[in-house]
């Protein structure tokens, strides 16, 4: 099966090319069943290869698989090829998997739209290049499904391009996107100069020898893919556009700015593990800037009244602490956040989507409220979502993010201390959304009367999604991890976390009882602050003035931004349009032009119409040409 | 016998005779007339030489003047009289359609 992983490509290319040229002649049931199948076929293929991988000896489950040679430029040869192992395997479940659920979802989501088919040929697209990032060998293939699934995000967040909105947020993220897939490409070719191939084994086998730890050109490398992981990722400093792609339709939230795509950088640095553990000052910078940006959107969170936007920023919050482990080393506790993560943040989305479902649109959580009576199904998979997120004990996020916290304990104590205080916001937020959209009494009777349940064709992908946020952190318990042990042959992070859990069994049983008790503890003042003691928010406002103003307005980067990078750019585009473009360029072909006309103007009154001097002035010319030559 | 010298001076005089018509005169037809004066000129001339150097190729050149002032007569013609149905004038002064 492992010689078949090409299908996995295949399926959803089908998907595309069919959906796009037939699929407004197909209808929107056959569209409708076809794009979901195309994912399904992709998933079930990597169920088998999973399978067959459970059933072969570690050290023969990494597998090769060159299509053809692409390209040969003297002596640069890149094949299109694939490398399925451990992690590709995993993330290709994640993706295809959840990918798969959010199809089905957005069958039902999307059915009064009138772009139907283009939306469903859209998210095939995400599927193929995310698959192609995810399968590739080597950069140059990974480099084309990055800037694909950005195509993809581009096209996905403006799909309702009527809307200025939208369209300008898939302008923001396209270029704010743009400069980390700038930091790839130079990492691309630092990596080419330095050892002369690109296919990730030879890369990997070459580099300890070549560069040796804390080399320069390796810092360079990892310094360029740490700012691609901030574009695609939503780290500081280019979180800024993961808000804004809100904008789209929430099941492309959920697929692509909630469970996979915003994964790849993580994907990429646990990919690239051996080169960050020959740059450790650069695993610290990657440490730093994930807990640093957990913190940051995590109190973004707490004060956005927009249901998607708090999920956005939440998303930006753990993406942090999947930077906190891959920078500290804990490659696969990064992965494993990621995987339950995919499935608590997705399912979040798709609950999202369904109560906006029931009231028309309506996000804002100030207007919902008691709609757990209207919306049992949503109601139930969205507390089980917030409580993995929250990281409450036994379900998924509690195991991820407390392998995260571990880790960064052993690492340096500050990134735990901020790791912990960002995970009691992370559960206040969490049960914020819950109490205020589901819990209390109606806030507003006209849209509590109309809400309704969505159909069970949203319904059914929410309940397996939430079955995942529940069960997904049953691969990874404490000390006898089952993923490390999976993937510690790709990332070689099973000895170092094995060594680990046996010195330290105490401390990550008590750093773990402190996790469970911040966890609650925020769910609790959450109870408190918007169930029993209503007024306390306000108070707590009020009594922060300064500290209020600053986080509500999400710490004035947008605004900062806005001066220092697009205002001159804007200042310096139009001083070229007006001033460079009308004066400089066009005077000088507009002068040209006038030259010439002033030339012709000039010579035309030799034509005065008068034949009898243009017979003189031939008569003076034959008797000078004959002088001419008599003289001569 | 006459001298060749006569000739020359003869055709010389014609020339300008022809030139100056080409110049001053404003009647296409007589203008017409005047080149073909200027041509009969040079037609002379080549002959006169022809007869003093005892070589044919002049008098041959005689023969090729006129057939192309033939033809030139032809076309040239045919224009005043597709001018004069337009224009109703033999006057080279009115005729100036393509003056710049």
């Amino acid at each position: 099966m492992l010689d078949y992983a090409w299908l996995m490509l295949l399926f959803p290319a089908l998907g595309v090319l069919i959906i796009s040229f037939f699929g407004t002649r197909l209808g929107r049931r056959v569209v409708g069943f076809l794009a979901p199948a195309m994912v399904f076929l992709s998933f079930a293929v990597a169920v088998a290869m999973f399978v067959q991988m459970l059933g072969l000896p570690a050290e023969e489950r990494s597998h090769e698989l060159t299509l053809w040679n692409w390209m040969v430029v003297g002596n640069f040869s890149v094949d299109i090829a694939l490398l399925i192992d451990q992690l590709s395997v995993t993330m290709a479940l994640v993706v295809t998997g959840v990918g798969f659920l959010i199809h089905v979802y957005s069958a039902g989501y999307m059915h009064d739209d009138p772009r139907y088919p283009r939306f469903f040929a859209f998210l095939n697209f995400f599927i193929l290049m995310m698959t192609t990032l995810i399968l590739a060998n080597n950069y140059l293939l990974m480099f084309v499904g990055w800037e694909g699934v950005g195509l993809a995000s581009y096209m996905l967040i403006g799909f309702w391009f009527e809307k200025p909105t939208a369209a300008d947020a898939g302008k923001k993220a396209f270029i704010v996107n743009r400069i980390g897939d700038f930091g790839l490409l130079l990492a691309i070719m630092v990596i080419w100069t330095g050892l002369g191939t690109l296919q990730f084994s030879e890369v990997f086998a070459r580099a300890p020898e070549v560069w040796g730890v804390g080399n320069a050109a390796v810092m360079a490398a990892t310094m360029l893919m740490l700012l691609a992981a901030t574009g695609k990722s939503a780290q500081i400093p280019l979180f800024v556009w993961l808000p804004d792609a809100m904008e789209g339709p929430t099941p492309v939230s959920a697929l692509i700015h909630a469970a996979t795509m915003v994964t790849a950088g993580v994907y990429m640095i646990a990919r690239s593990a051996v080169l960050f553990d020959l740059a450790p000052a650069t695993g610290n910078w990657v440490a730093w800037v994930g807990v640093a940006t957990a913190f940051v959107a995590g109190t973004i969170a707490l004060t956005q009244t927009d249901l998607k936007r708090i999920l956005a920023y939440s998303t930006v919050s753990q993406l942090g602490f999947m930077f906190v482990a891959v920078g500290v080393g804990a490659y696969a506790a990064g992965i494993f956040h990621l995987m339950t993560h995919a499935f608590f943040k997705a399912l979040l989305f798709l609950g999202a989507g369904s109560v906006m479902h029931a009231l028309h649109g309506e996000l804002d959580i100030r207007k919902m409220g008691n709609l757990r009576a209207k919306l049992p199904v949503t109601y139930w998979t969205f507390v089980a979502g917030a409580a993995a997120l929250a990281g409450i004990p036994l379900l998924s996020g509690f195991f991820s993010k407390d392998a995260i916290l571990f880790y960064a304990f052993e690492h340096q104590i500050p990134l735990w201390v901020v790791g912990i205080i960002t995970a009691f916001i992370t559960a206040f937020y969490s049960f914020r959304m819950v109490f205020m959209a589901f819990w209390g009494e109606e806030r507003d009777k006209k849209l509590f009367q109309h809400a309704h349940e969505s159909p069970r064709v949203m319904t059914i992908p929410l309940i397996l999604l939430a079955a995942g946020a529940v069960l997904a952190g049953y691969v990874g318990l404490p000390s006898i991890s089952a993923i490390d042990g999976w993937l510690e042959p790709v990332l070689k992070a099973g000895e170092h976390a094995a060594e680990g859990a046996a010195h330290n069994f105490t401390l990550e049983m008590i750093l773990l009882g402190v996790s469970a008790l911040v966890a609650l503890a925020g769910a609790y003042l959450a109870y408190r602050a918007y169930i029993v003691n209503r007024g306390m928010p306000k108070r707590v406002r009020e009594s922060l003035g300064f500290v209020t103003k600053l986080v509500e307005n999400k710490y004035y980067v947008d605004e900062l931004y806005n001066a220092i990078v697009v205002e001159p750019l804007r200042a310096i585009g139009g001083w070229l349009a007006q001033t460079f473009d009308q004066r400089g360029i066009d005077g000088a072909v507009n002068g040209l032009a006038g030259a010439t006309g002033w030339l012709g103007s000039q010579v035309r009154r030799l034509q005065s119409g008068m034949v009898g001097l243009y017979a003189l002035a031939m008569l003076f010319g034959a008797v000078a040409l004959l002088a001419w030559f008599a003289i001569r | 016998m006459v001298p060749t010298s006569y000739f020359l001076v003869l055709s010389a005089v014609l020339f300008a005779i022809g030139a100056l018509g080409v110049l001053v005169r404003r009647n296409v037809l007589i203008i017409f007339m005047s080149v073909e004066m200027m041509l009969n000129a040079v037609n002379l001339t080549f002959a006169a030489l022809a007869h003093h150097f005892l070589q044919l190729h002049g008098q041959v050149f005689v023969l090729m003047v006129m057939v192309v002032a033939a033809a030139e007569v032809a076309i040239g013609l045919a224009i005043v009289m597709s001018v004069v149905r337009h224009k109703d004038t033999t006057n080279i002064e009115d005729m100036n359609l393509l003056k710049g």
